[in-house]
């Protein structure tokens, strides 16, 4: 009885917000006023049923392909999806209720929440997929909403923009998945996502480098990050629920959940256990290197998300859920925080924001203590969680790449806090993005808090027992964190965070000249993302199609009437020219014939006399 | 004796018109809508009827409605006509998009009487050559259709209307007479001399001797390439599509490109199948040059309608490259061939609906500002919100968004040709990013920036912004709602998409939609005729 129950569960947590979203986007800016309740009410009824759902864990399949075994779309819940629908369903409901307090009161809100649910179901939908059809429809289905949803405002000039290459980057991972899907089938003689580890011989490998790729993108780690800075362009709570628990989320997701496949071929974990690293420290770099806060948090974002591949590729299952988990909250949170100071004052400008927490202080003290998180303070959350991670590094250059990024996280986030809680000199300049309301409304102050205190909360993981109720959930052994390690890490963070601070308080200048280097522009990354070549490509083959290989068509048509009219003029003047030649000649014959016969009698004797005359002639020769 | 209906029922209408002069104006429109609309609940009902059976199933066997008359004994051929998982949801597909192009043409009242018994001519050649299983019959059709769209772009078209028409005809006439060559060649290599295709599948000739098989196989090929058309014999679809109107680009992409497709599914492969074995790998290529040669040439489009029709070349190549890998035997075991060959069918119904609706959508731009061109028109979202969302829709559709049918068939061409072709199958995965980047590309140019509508030209007597559109009734007259078309400035508003062009697009759209949520209610009927068309070619 209660494996129906769960099952329906799980059908609707996904069915009720993508229904609701399509509802509202076909009705229509006639029912924005009625858009954000709906939406509240649908992520609360989503986050119950994540509830049943994660106790229940059932399963779920609908028939959708044929032929072979995971054709169908099939969902379930397990240890990883069961912490996953939670998290997403609960930063789902929240970023609602910040959106409808955050957008302007005359904004298309059925448009709006529309894409906005059906985004969350879309999500909900990729972490509890169980065959390739389920996972790749709601994995793209997620790329374009996303679109939609930075696009948001494309009444202005550029937001489309960055929605097309946030989509057009995702969809570059996505070909992965496709593969992967091919793969699949070749290798295991199905679509079941389970399955995958066991397919045989290349199909291992080439399955391996898809989920890669698509995980890659879809998490903007490198080389696809830069996608992340232009999906800034999105409304705020746009980036608080597409940056923290979802998308970005999603590749790491994947990776977690895809391990034993990554761990089977001996290479793919490296190489992603390397990528997550990587993206983390020259992210973090990016991210100390930026001025707009919004653009800082892009780039910690992609960081932090690297740490869960750095603990997808190591196999630390349960530091990286740990880690998915408490970023999510602490980011979250600060971009509820900066969302609603872009909304109070009208600039995400870090410099404008000076004492931004001092000026509304119930947000201020809810960022502080996610910024504190994010810089891995102990006993916070990323603190714990990446320790987790870290101390299934090893003691190679991985964990040293692991540590140097995590004190960059200290330095940016110390960047923030320095900033936001210095006493304001009441002279910075405000409203230069947008006209600011002066007002922090209860509810988004409300959302950011209870971000802050799950992200300080989660700290809990730091302690044996709790990490291991993780670990029962997920159904993953972990190694026990080091306690030292923890020393460590905690000891490196507060020095960090510590010297950062009185630098950004004492010497403005040398952070003013970092943002004006390469790192505050991305390193080029965004060039990396270009069209160009592409385009140059796209035009030469036109060319060559209208010139060359339509020219040939246009050329063989020509030779064709060349030749038609060739043949013409042979025919009228050679054939028939014959014709009327030899018509010609009888003609001018006739007119000889005739020539002699005058009518005059004389010269028809003259005549008569020659032609005797040549007879005898002819008769005296011939004899 | 009922699919005979089908065939025949627009053909009669179309006398019916001819006959009857007092049917002109919008009248004749609806009785266009009529014929259209029994003729697809005749369809409805066959599919009501219709048995898909279990495992293969179709093409040498259970076939239904199935009709066969003797008609030219000295050389065996038949009316033969019936309906199997083939033919079926093409015969739907027809259905639903003259329908559609009825609707449609309710706002467009050019000499409605002649257009209107043009196009149901030109539906029952369409649904014969879909329903022929005789070649000299499905030549027959197969030629009319071109007849048939030569005058539609001729009479309806526009700017280089009789130039495109000419090209067009010559071009893809020229490759229906290599398709009779290979027909020819079929019949020569027949033992019982037929022209059969259910006897010639059945008991497939040519079989001892591959350099004939192989060179049928290219006349065929040949003719069916310039019809789908394939690169490099696709030059004459842009050109024919920029000067048609909107009704007959619908129909040329939405049904007429499926006539060469359904040629290599119906014909070549079940024909031909060592042949079709050993050239598979050529097959594929071309598919993937296709896939990725449309594509790109479609990015570098100036002109919304010829980035459309090149989208075309990009979503046949796809095709190809599913049945190419359905003949690859030794490569791919028979289920991922077979989910290959599904895949082929699903997106000849999918490009159908979703390509016939980018084309509608595309003649409201004509209809409006007489122009195609790019740089002509922005911000429409703002004058024409339901355009933008029609038209983003279509575009998410073709780019293969999942929720929509194209994603259904390109997700199982892909996977299913992997196994046997895995590079150029890699290759052709990417044509989906560069399909999806011109969409948007061309979203953002129509949709977003500064609203710029192109003042119609001097001719136009009305002042609606809708020139050249005579009809009284299409005129807007509700006051308020339509105060912005009202102003005859460049660069201020269009009127937005309304009634018949509603009643034909979104129909459409939603079937897209249902197709690509709801797979199985076309797959069940694909699916056993797919199996039987990978069993065949694997003979």
């Amino acid at each position: 009885m209660s494996g129906s129950l769960g099952t329906t569960a799980l059908g609707a947590l996904v069915l009720l917000p993508a229904a609701l979203g399509v509802l509202l986007l076909v009705t229509g800016r006639r029912a924005d006023r009625v858009a954000g309740q709906a939406a509240v009410l649908a992520t609360v009824g989503a986050l119950a049923l994540a509830a049943v759902t994660a106790g229940d864990r059932p399963r779920l399949s609908a028939p959708f392909l044929g032929i072979v075994r995971g054709g169908e779309l099939g969902l379930a819940v397990d240890g990883l999806s069961a912490v996953l629908v939670v998290l997403v369903a609960a930063v789902a409901l929240l970023t609602t209720v910040f959106a409808v307090v955050d957008l302007p009161p005359d904004a298309a809100r059925a448009r709006f929440f529309g894409y906005f649910l059906l985004f969350i179901a879309a999500m909900l939908a990729t972490v509890t997929a169980t065959t390739f059809p389920a996972l790749l429809l709601a994995w793209e289905v997620m790329g374009a909403t996303s679109y939609a949803l930075i696009g948001y405002r494309w009444q202005d000039p550029g937001k489309l923009n960055d929605g097309t290459r946030a989509f057009l980057t995702t969809r570059a991972g996505d070909l992965g998945l496709y593969v992967v899907a091919g793969a699949a089938l070749a290798g295991t003689g199905g679509l079941v996502l389970r399955d995958l580890a066991t397919a045989d011989g290349g199909w291992l490998d080439l399955a391996a480098a898809g989920v890669l790729v698509a995980a890659l993108g879809k998490s903007a780690q490198l080389p696809f990050s830069a996608w992340i800075s232009g999906a800034m362009s999105g409304p705020s709570p746009v980036s608080a629920l597409l940056h923290s628990a979802t998308m970005v989320a999603a590749g790491g997701y994947l990776l977690l959940r895809t391990q034993p496949l990554l761990a089977a071929t001996g290479w793919a974990a490296t190489a992603a256990a390397w990528a997550g690293a990587l993206t983390a420290l020259v992210l973090g770099a990016i991210a100390v290197a930026q001025r707009d806060l919004k653009q800082l948090l892009a780039a910690s974002t992609a960081a932090q998300i690297g740490f869960v591949i750095l603990a997808a590729g190591i196999g630390a299952t349960a530091g990286g859920t740990g880690q998915l988990v408490a970023h999510a909250a602490v980011k979250a949170g600060l971009f509820v925080a900066t969302g609603s100071w872009l909304t109070a004052l009208g600039t995400k400008q870090l410099p404008r924001l000076r004492g931004a927490a001092r000026r509304y202080p119930g947000i201020g003290a809810a960022a502080t203590v996610a910024g504190l998180a994010l810089a891995g303070i102990p006993p916070l959350s990323l603190w714990a969680t990446k320790e987790g991670i870290l101390a299934e590094a090893g003691s190679g250059p991985l964990r040293m790449v692991g540590l140097a990024a995590a004190v960059l996280s200290a330095v940016y986030a110390a960047k923030i806090i320095a900033i936001v809680l210095a006493r304001p000199t009441g002279v910075e300049p405000l409203d230069d993005e947008e006209p600011g309301t002066r007002r922090v409304p209860v509810p988004a102050t409300a959302t950011a808090v209870v971000f802050a205190i799950t992200a300080a909360g989660l700290g809990a993981l730091a302690v044996p027992a709790v990490a291991g109720a993780l670990e029962d959930v997920l159904g993953v052994e972990a190694q026990p964190v080091d306690p030292g390690g923890l020393l460590v890490g905690g000891v490196l963070a507060v020095a960090a965070l510590a010297v950062s601070v009185v630098v950004v308080r004492a010497r403005p200048a040398v952070v003013r000249d970092f943002e004006r280097g390469p790192l505050g522009s991305w390193v080029g990354l965004r060039r990396l993302l270009s069209p160009a070549p592409a385009m140059v490509v796209a035009r030469v083959a036109a060319a060559l199609d209208d010139r060359v290989i339509d020219g040939v068509v246009r050329g063989v048509a020509r030779t064709v009437t060349q030749a038609a009219a060739a043949f013409a003029r042979a025919d009228t003047g050679v054939v028939d020219g014959a014709v009327r030649g030899t018509a010609r000649a009888f003609r001018r014959a006739g007119a000889a014939a005739r020539r002699p016969q005058t009518g005059l009698l004389h010269q028809y004797y003259v005549q008569a006399v020659a032609g005797v005359g040549v007879l005898l002639a002819f008769l005296l020769i011939a004899r | 004796m009922l699919l005979t209906v089908v065939v025949l029922l627009p053909l009669a209408a179309a006398a019916l018109l001819l006959a009857v002069p007092a049917l002109a104006g919008r009248a004749a429109i609806w009785v266009w809508i009529a014929a259209s609309a029994a003729d697809l609940a005749l369809v409805a009902w066959m599919w009501w009827r219709y048995d898909p059976g279990q495992g293969a199933t179709g093409v040498v066997g259970n076939l239904a409605y199935e009709v066969d008359l003797r008609w030219i004994p000295t050389v065996d051929a038949g009316y033969h006509i019936g309906v199997d998982g083939l033919s079926l949801p093409l015969l739907a597909l027809t259905g639903v998009l003259f329908l559609a192009c009825a609707v449609w043409s309710l706002r467009e009242p050019d000499r409605p009487r002649a257009q209107a018994a043009l196009f149901l001519f030109l539906q029952t050649a369409c649904l014969g050559t879909f329903a022929a299983l005789d070649l000299i019959l499905f030549f027959v059709f197969f030629d009319l259709t071109i007849v048939g769209m030569y005058f539609v772009i001729a009479g309806w078209g526009h700017d280089h209307a009789r130039r495109s028409a000419l090209k067009f005809f010559l071009y893809t006439f020229v490759g229906s007479l290599a398709l009779l060559v290979g027909f020819i060649g079929l019949f020569l290599g027949s033992e019982e001399r037929t022209f059969d295709m259910v006897a010639l599948a059945a008991n497939p000739p040519l079989t001892d001797s591959p350099l004939a098989a192989g060179l049928v196989l290219l006349a065929i090929g040949l003719g069916l390439a310039v019809k789908t058309p394939l690169f490099p014999f696709h030059t004459w679809l842009p050109d024919a599509h920029t000067d048609a109107p909107a009704a007959g680009s619908a129909i040329l992409a939405g049904i007429l490109l499926k006539l060469g497709t359904y040629g290599f599914v119906r014909i070549a492969m079940p024909i031909l199948p060592d042949a079709w074995q050993r050239w598979a790998m050529v097959v594929v290529v071309v598919g993937v040059i296709s896939v990725l040669w449309g594509a790109f040439v479609a990015l570098a489009q100036t002109n919304v309608k010829r980035m459309i029709a090149y989208t075309s070349v990009n979503h046949m190549g796809y095709v190809l490259l599913g049945l190419g890998a359905a003949g690859l035997v030794g490569q791919a075991d028979a289920e991922a061939r077979t989910i290959a060959t599904v895949g082929a069918l699903y997106q000849m119904v999918g490009h159908g609906l979703l390509t016939g609706a980018l084309f509608l959508l595309s003649g409201v731009l004509w209809s409006r500002g007489r122009t195609y061109a790019f740089d002509s028109w922005g911000g429409l979202a703002r004058p024409a919100p339901v355009f933008a969302a029609l038209l983003a829709v279509a575009a998410f559709g073709s780019l293969g968004l999942p929720g929509f049918a194209s994603f259904i068939a390109e997700f199982q061409i892909f996977t299913g040709a992997l196994q046997a072709a895995p590079v150029a199958t890699v290759l052709a995965v990417t044509g989906i990013l560069v399909t999806a980047g011109l969409f948007l590309v061309a979203l953002q140019r129509l949709l977003t920036g500064p609203t710029a509508v192109p003042s119609v030209g001097e001719d136009s007597g009305s002042d609606d912004g809708d020139a050249g559109d005579v009809a009284p009734s299409s005129r807007p007259t509700e006051g308020g709602a339509t105060a912005t078309a009202l102003r005859r400035r460049p660069a201020t508003g269009m009127r937005d998409v309304h009634g018949p062009e509603l009643g034909a697009v979104v129909p459409l759209l939603v079937l897209a939609v249902l197709l690509g949520l709801f797979p199985r209610a076309l797959l069940d009927v694909i699916e056993p005729a797919a199996a039987a068309v990978a069993q065949l070619v694997a003979r």
